[in-house]
């Protein structure tokens, strides 16, 4: 029997390998722990003053073999008829030339914009192989969540941080506390991994995860896709958690299998046997848990202006006053009116203007699949524009392959290049100002699709939906016919 | 970084909740490849209107705003993306210090990082705060680091708690880096021993 204080959590065996210690530290003051991160994922927004940092200080990137950079944000996605793609402003081309710029002269791989293997950063680390079950894993950007799927420790960091692990692959830490999230229960049909995630920080309120990394368990976690399992870890950060991990296990070894920088041939079988010790042992200690039972989830969709606020598509809209907390009515008001939806009205049936299919949440193959399947042989509503943007080159080369971008030009939707596009609007993709779109990105924030725009977040399934039906709509009348 | 020890400021309140990094700078201001000049655009959408006039009842277009270093906002301040260009544009409009209820993990991590000190208070000395503001808006309120301690204007006070390593470095003004660096021994120790 191991003693109990043996017994570790996922994260703690990630964590405790691979902290720098320094014996002689004689520890007179607290100070942070020093991490070794194994794979530092870069872009062009968060990474230009990290670089001009060095360059101050004389310093070189340390490792660069465990530095990848890929430009997303403010990549466009409409091909023009001059070059391959039409720059938004001088700004955004210039970020771009600028970090493929840094990679060229600090020797680091970079998938730049004219590469085929371009995408958004947390689609790409995975597809290629090079995130993998164990590693530290850190980006400038907040859904390095996403890589925790792989039963990595992977979040995200800022423009600081980004300079101190070029200079030395390593970060100061504070030790995180843990989350249990256990998910049981039977998935209803129309009901996704989007679904999930979103009715879960709807329950714990998006500061409900601050200074926890969440351990997504139970049977349901167990039965998703490696896909679906990136959608819920993606979103931990929308909750407040720093990270979040799900134990590696077969779905995950069959997924890295083959990639190309996943390990080859007898080294392959040698991490495998490594990967596996990677899980929570029994009666590890958590610092909180919770289980949600998701037998009785509907498709989930957001109404307000953070992803916590979100109701199922059949809900009504909340009323203010009903919330016990002052700040929170206050809150909730200030989002009815942004979002201009009155006390008591159905979500579902109000029109929108745009539908957005994409992101680093759901802008995967088995996400465009989902969309597609409700498209095929339907129309788009005739008053709403509907943008697909699969979320690397290499999705987007499956899903022609499989003619899903037929499907969606025939329906009326725009098939674009791969790139951040209308999560974000930094790159010329964006709704106007008071506009509706329904969106499978990850932040309802005001303005996060354009100034004074109006995003309710989705599933794809239920985002292919309502573009046809012009309005919210239940994907699941969809599934029936 | 200019060293941090003392400040004496009045307080200009923005007591909301899940003030995310999306309000505090839009994203359209993230193309810049410096650092500089994002306190014009903080919190932009609330800041100016669709012309890009300043909106007169925003409080940063009040005319009293001027050299207030204390900003007071609600929980979860700075929550959303990882963008260091938050607490940029925050420093660059001339906050030294954010009190809060809560802070997003990230949002802490970069304030502290640069020169931006994040105090965490309690629910009761945020109402606390809040009163004494809606009665009276130019008191001046000082924050000792030294001594962890926030002094109300009638000079009672309540101590914050501020991590000592990132305290250390704010009132010297140096950077975390120089620190790591010192540890470029053991990470090649580190190195080397995973190899095997
Ligand atoms: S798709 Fe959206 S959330 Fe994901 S990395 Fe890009 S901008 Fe960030």
């Amino acid at each position: 029997m191991m003693n109990d204080s043996k017994k570790q959590t996922l994260f703690e065996k990630i964590w405790n390998d691979h902290l720098v210690r320094d014996p002689s530290n004689s520890k007179q003051m607290q100070v942070p722990e020093v991490l070794y991160i194994d794979l530092h994922l870069i872009h062009e927004v968060t990474s230009p003053q990290a670089f001009s940092g060095l360059r101050d200080r004389g310093l070189a990137v340390r490792r660069p073999d465990r530095t990848i950079a890929t430009v997303d944000h403010a990549i466009p996605t409409k091909p023009s008829q001059k070059g391959r793609l039409e720059f938004a402003d001088d700004l955004c081309r210039k970020q771009i030339a600028q970090l493929e710029e840094n990679a060229r002269q600090f020797g680091i791989t970079a998938y730049g914009a004219e590469n085929n293997q371009n995408g958004v950063v947390h689609v790409v680390g995975p597809e290629l192989g090079y995130t993998q079950p164990g590693m530290t894993i850190v980006c400038g950007d907040s859904h390095t969540s996403t890589h925790g799927a792989f039963g990595a420790l992977a979040f995200g960091i800022g423009t600081s941080e980004v300079e101190h692990v070029l200079a030395t692959q390593c970060l100061l830490q504070y030790k995180p506390r843990t989350f249990e999230v256990r998910i049981e229960g039977k998935l209803n049909p129309g009901v996704t991994a989007k679904d999930i995630i979103l009715a879960f920080i709807n329950r714990i309120g998006v500061h409900g995860g601050t200074g926890f990394v969440i351990e997504y368990r139970g049977s349901v976690i167990q039965a998703l896709s490696m896909e679906e399992r990136m959608t819920i870890c993606n979103m931990s950060i929308e909750a407040g958690a720093r990270a979040g991990m799900i134990a590696p296990d077969e779905t995950t070894f069959a997924y890295l299998a083959g990639r190309p920088n996943a390990p080859k041939g007898e080294k392959w079988e040698e991490a495998v046997q490594k990967w596996k010790n990677l899980r929570s042992d029994d009666g590890a200690i958590f610092d909180r848990s919770i289980t949600l039972d998701i037998s009785n989830l509907e498709p989930m969709i957001t109404f307000g202006t953070n992803p916590g606020m979100g109701i199922p598509v059949t809900g009504r809209i909340p009323n203010p006053d009903d919330s016990s907390e002052t700040s929170q009515k206050n809150a909730l008001k200030k989002s009815l009116e942004y979002m201009g939806f009155q006390v008591g009205e159905k979500i579902s049936g109000h029109p929108i203007d745009a539908v957005f299919i994409g992101s680093c949440t759901n802008g995967r193959l088995s996400d465009l699949r989902e969309a597609a399947s409700i498209l095929r042989n339907r129309k788009v509503a005739d008053s709403v524009r509907v943008l697909v943007v699969p979320g690397s080159q290499q999705v987007k080369r499956q899903a022609e392959a499989e003619g899903l971008d037929q499907i969606f030009i025939s329906a009326g939707a725009e098939w674009r290049e791969p790139g951040c596009s209308m999560c974000i609007a930094m790159n010329g993709d964006q709704i106007e100002p008071g506009q509706y779109a329904v969106s499978t990105s990850n932040r309802n924030f005001e303005g996060r699709q354009g100034k004074g725009g109006r995003t309710l977040l989705a599933s794809p399934l239920t985002a292919a939906a309502s573009a046809i039906a012009g309005c919210v709509a239940d994907v699941r009348t969809f599934l029936e016919a | 970084m200019e060293p941090f020890i003392k400040i004496k400021s009045r307080i200009a309140a923005l007591p909301l909740d899940n003030i995310d990094t999306d309000q505090i700078i839009p994203a359209r201001f993230l193309k810049i490849t410096d650092k500089k000049g994002l306190g014009n655009h903080l919190f932009a959408d609330w800041r100016y209107d669709q012309e890009g006039n300043p909106i007169p009842d925003f409080l940063l277009n009040q005319p009293e705003i001027d050299g207030v270093k204390i900003l007071l906002a609600g929980q979860n301040f700075g929550c959303g993306s990882s963008r260091e260009h938050a607490p940029w544009a925050l420093t660059d409009f001339g906050f030294q210090v954010i009190i809060a209820e809560s802070f997003g993990d990230i949002f802490r991590n970069n304030a502290l990082k640069n020169g931006l000190l994040p105090i965490q208070v309690d629910p009761e000395v945020h109402s606390q705060i809040k009163n004494l503001l809606n009665q009276n808006s130019s008191t001046q309120w000082t924050i000792d680091l030294e001594q962890q301690e926030l002094f109300f204007p009638d000079q009672s006070s309540v101590k914050f708690q501020v991590d000592p390593f990132s305290r250390t470095c704010l009132m010297n003004g140096v950077d975390e880096l120089g620190y790591l660096l010192t540890f470029l021994d053991k990470i090649v120790d580190y190195e080397s021993q995973k190899q095997k």
